[in-house]
C-alpha cells in the first residue's frame, strides 16, 4: 500500500464522563492528513483541539473508531508499544515548553536520543545540529530558567526533532509567547516543514499563528469546517 | 533494548537533582528515617554492650562450681569439705602452692547511683591472691591490693565511675563495719568491674559464714578437662554442685538483656510505621510535583518502567540518607555510653553501649524498609499517571 497518507481516521469517537455526565467531543470524525503537511487546527476554547492531537499522538485513546498511521493502526496498541512508536515516530512541542527544569539546554535535548542505541559521541553530535538549527548552539549549558521563553521554546524544538521524527504535534506552541517571538517559532516551524520534509500538526487559535500552516480546519462542536488560506 | 538503563539512570538522576525542589518535604522524611534507625541502634547497642560487658568476663579453661540448681553466684553455697574434695579433681591445674582453686563469696552491699542518686545493689565479691589471678586482664590502676586478714578493699572502676563514695582512700560503711578503699582494679571493661573486692576470709567472719563460701572457681589445663571434672562431681554424692565453664555461666547471664533487642526491634518497627506514613506523604508529593515531568517524559516515550524505578531510587536514596544520619547521631550519643543495669545476681552491672558494624547493617535495613515501601505505591502512581498531565494548560 503506497500512499502518502500519514495519519488516517476512520469513524472516531471520543467521549469523556465527569461523575454521571457523559460529554461527547467526537461523534464519528472522519481525517486524513498527508505526508508533508503543515496542519493548523483551530477552534473555540473547549471543541476538542489538544483531545484530538492527544489522540493523533497516541497519549489518548478514541472511545471508539480506527486511528492509522503510515498504514498501521495504533489506536489498539498497548501502552508499552505506544511508547515506542511515539519514540520513533513523534516530536511534542507543548504550550509551555515542558522542559526538564534540572538540566540544562543540551541535556533537555538528548532525552529522545537516550531512547535510542546511539553512543554517546553522536547523541552529543546530534544534539549539536539540533541545537544549531534552532541557532542555540550558544545556550547549551543553560538551565531553562536563564533562557527566554522563545529560547525555551526553540530547545523544545530541538528536543523535538533530535531524534528525527516524522511528524510534529504542537500544541499551542505560541501561545504564551509575544507576537515577535510568536512569529520568530512559526518560521523555525515552516522552515522544517519545507526544508526537512516534517509533517506538522498545530493546535492553535491564533489566527495568524494558523497562516503560516499550508491549511486550517476549523473544529466547531465535533466537526470539522475546511477553510481557504485566503478566506 | 540496551536503551532502558539509560532511560531508568536518567530518570534516577533527575529526581536526585531535583530533591532540591522538594527540600522540606524530602528533609522530613530523611529525619523520619534518621530517628527510627538512631532509636533501634540505642536499644541494640545497649544489649549488646550488656552481652559483651559478661560475655568477655568468662574464661574457657576456669570451671565454675555452684550448688545444683542455684543458677546464679548470690543463691549459692559450697562448705569448705566440699572445696578440698574439688581440689583433688582430674585437671585441676597445681603449682607450687597446690591446686589452683579459688573458694569466694558474694555478698550485696548498697551504693549511690551518681546518675540518680538512688540506692543500688552492688556485689562485694570475697577472694584471695588466687582469685585474683584467676581473673583475666586484671590490674590494679591506683593504689594497692588489700591486705589479707584486715577490713580493706578494692573497687572495680565501672563501680567508681558510676557510684558515689567508693574513691580511693575513702572509708565505706556497710552495716557496722568500716571498710578502707585501698586500690582500684580493671578487668578489660568486662562484669568483674562492676564488684567491690575484698579478702574473703575477713567476710566469712563479718558475714557469719564460718568456713562456709559461695562458689569456687578452678583453674583447668584447658576446656577439654570439664567434662571429666563434672563426671567427678557427679560420681562423688558428697558434691550436689553444678559446675560449667566460666565463659558459658556468663554467657548465660549476658542473655538476660537480650529482650532489649527484641523490644528494641518492636519499638521501632511501630515508629518505622509511623515514619512510613510521613515518608509516603513525601512520596506522594514528589510524585505531585513530578506530575508534568513525568507525564513530558512519557509523552517522548520513556517507558513507565523509568518513572517507577525513578520513584523508588528517589525513596530508598531519601531514607538511606537518612538511615546514615540516625547512624551517625547513634554513634556520636550512644557509642561507649556508660550505663548501669540490674544483672543476672540482682546487683547492678555496669557497662558501656556498643556499636558494631552488624548492627549498622540491622539498621541499615530497616532504613531500606522504609524507602522500598514509601516509594513503592507513589512509584505506581507514578508509572500510572495518564500522559495527557504534559498537555495540562498550567504552567
Ligand atoms: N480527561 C478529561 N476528562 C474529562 N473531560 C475532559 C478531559 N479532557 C478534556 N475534557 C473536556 O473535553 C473538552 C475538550 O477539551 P480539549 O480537547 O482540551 O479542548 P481544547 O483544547 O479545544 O480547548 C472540554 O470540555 C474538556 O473539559
Ligand atoms: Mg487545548
Amino acid at each position: 500500500m503506497t500512499t502518502d497518507i500519514l495519519f488516517d481516521l476512520k469513524g472516531v469517537k471520543k467521549s469523556f464522563t465527569r461523575g454521571k455526565e457523559t460529554i461527547k467531543i467526537f461523534d464519528g470524525l472522519d481525517m486524513q492528513i498527508k505526508q508533508g503537511d503543515f496542519l493548523a487546527i483551530m477552534g473555540p476554547s473547549g471543541s476538542g483541539k489538544t483531545t484530538l492531537l492527544n489522540m493523533l499522538g497516541g497519549v489518548d485513546q478514541p472511545s471508539s473508531g480506527e486511528v492509522w498511521f503510515d498504514g498501521a493502526r495504533i489506536d489498539s496498541l498497548s501502552e508499552g508499544q505506544l511508547s515506542k512508536w511515539r519514540a520513533n515516530n513523534i516530536g511534542f512541542i507543548f504550550q509551555f515548553y515542558n522542559l526538564m527544569p534540572m538540566l540544562n539546554a543540551a541535556r533537555n535535548v538528548e532525552l529522545p536520543l537516550l531512547l535510542t542505541n546511539l553512543s554517546a559521541k553522536q547523541r552529543k553530535q546530534s544534539v549539536e545540529t539540533a541545537l544549531q538549527l534552532v541557532e542555540l548552539a550558544d545556550r547549551a549549558a543553560h538551565l531553562p530558567k536563564e533562557l527566554s521563553g522563545g529560547q525555551q521554546q526553540r530547545v523544545a524544538i530541538a528536543r523535538a526533532i533530535v531524534s528525527d521524527p516524522k511528524l510534529l504535534l504542537c500544541d499551542e506552541p505560541t501561545g504564551d509567547l509575544d507576537r515577535h517571538t510568536a512569529d520568530e517559532i512559526l518560521e523555525m516551524l515552516q522552515l522544517l516543514n519545507e526544508k526537512f520534509g516534517k509533517t506538522i500538526v498545530m493546535v492553535t487559535h491564533d489566527p495568524s499563528a494558523a497562516s503560516y500552516a499550508k491549511r486550517t480546519l476549523h473544529l466547531d462542536k465535533g466537526e470539522f469546517v475546511e477553510k481557504d488560506l485566503a478566506a | 533494548m540496551g536503551s532502558i538503563f539509560s532511560q531508568i539512570s536518567a530518570v534516577v538522576a533527575m529526581n536526585i537533582r531535583s530533591l532540591g525542589q522538594r527540600f522540606w518535604m524530602s528533609l522530613a522524611m530523611v529525619i523520619a528515617s534518621a530517628v527510627v534507625v538512631a532509636i533501634l541502634l540505642a536499644f541494640l547497642a545497649m544489649a549488646q554492650g550488656f552481652s559483651k560487658t559478661l560475655e568477655s568476663a568468662g574464661a574457657d579453661d576456669i570451671a565454675i562450681f555452684t550448688r545444683e540448681g542455684s543458677a546464679a553466684e548470690l543463691n549459692s553455697v559450697i562448705s569448705r569439705d566440699q572445696v578440698n574434695i574439688l581440689e583433688t579433681a582430674p585437671g585441676v591445674v597445681k603449682d607450687e602452692n597446690g591446686p589452683v582453686v579459688s573458694p569466694e563469696l558474694y555478698v550485696i552491699v548498697d551504693g549511690i547511683k551518681k546518675s540518680s542518686q538512688t540506692e543500688a545493689n552492688i556485689p562485694l565479691r570475697g577472694l584471695d591472691d588466687r582469685g585474683f589471678a584467676m581473673r583475666k586482664n586484671v590490674q590494679i590502676t591506683e593504689g594497692r591490693m588489700f591486705t589479707p586478714g584486715t577490713n580493706e578493699m578494692i573497687v572495680g572502676a565501672g563501680i567508681l565511675r558510676e557510684f558515689d563514695g567508693f574513691a580511693l582512700g575513702q572509708e565505706v560503711k556497710f552495716g557496722k563495719v568500716i571498710w578502707k578503699v585501698v586500690g582500684v582494679f580493671t578487668t578489660g571493661g568486662n562484669v568483674f568491674e562492676s564488684e567491690l573486692w575484698a579478702d574473703v576470709k575477713v567476710l566469712q567472719s563479718l558475714y557469719n559464714r564460718g568456713s562456709s563460701y559461695q562458689t569456687a572457681r578452678v583453674q583447668m589445663s584447658s576446656a577439654n578437662d570439664l567434662e571429666a571434672i563434672r563426671a567427678f562431681v557427679e560420681g562423688d554424692p558428697r558434691l550436689n554442685l553444678d559446675v560449667e565453664t566460666e565463659s558459658a555461666y556468663f554467657k548465660a547471664q549476658g542473655k538476660s538483656l537480650s529482650y532489649m533487642a527484641y523490644f528494641g526491634w518492636v519499638i521501632s518497627s511501630i515508629m518505622a510505621l509511623g515514619a512510613l506514613a510521613g515518608a509516603l506523604n513525601t512520596m506522594y508529593t514528589s510524585v505531585a510535583e513530578r506530575a508534568k515531568e513525568i507525564a513530558t517524559l512519557r509523552a517522548i516515550g520513556f517507558s513507565s518502567l523509568s518513572a517507577f524505578v525513578g520513584t523508588i531510587v528517589e525513596a530508598l536514596v531519601l531514607a538511606a540518607i537518612g538511615g546514615a544520619l540516625g547512624s551517625i547521631v547513634a554513634f556520636l550519643l550512644f557509642d561507649g555510653l556508660n550505663a548501669s543495669t540490674l544483672g543476672g545476681s540482682f546487683t547492678q552491672v555496669v557497662f558501656a553501649f556498643e556499636l558494631t558494624s552488624d548492627l549498622f547493617i540491622q539498621g541499615g535495613i530497616i532504613a531500606l524498609f522504609i524507602g522500598f515501601f514509601a516509594g513503592f505505591f507513589p512509584a505506581f502512581r507514578a508509572a500510572r499517571l495518564p500522559v495527557i498531565v504534559a498537555f495540562r494548560n498550567a504552567a
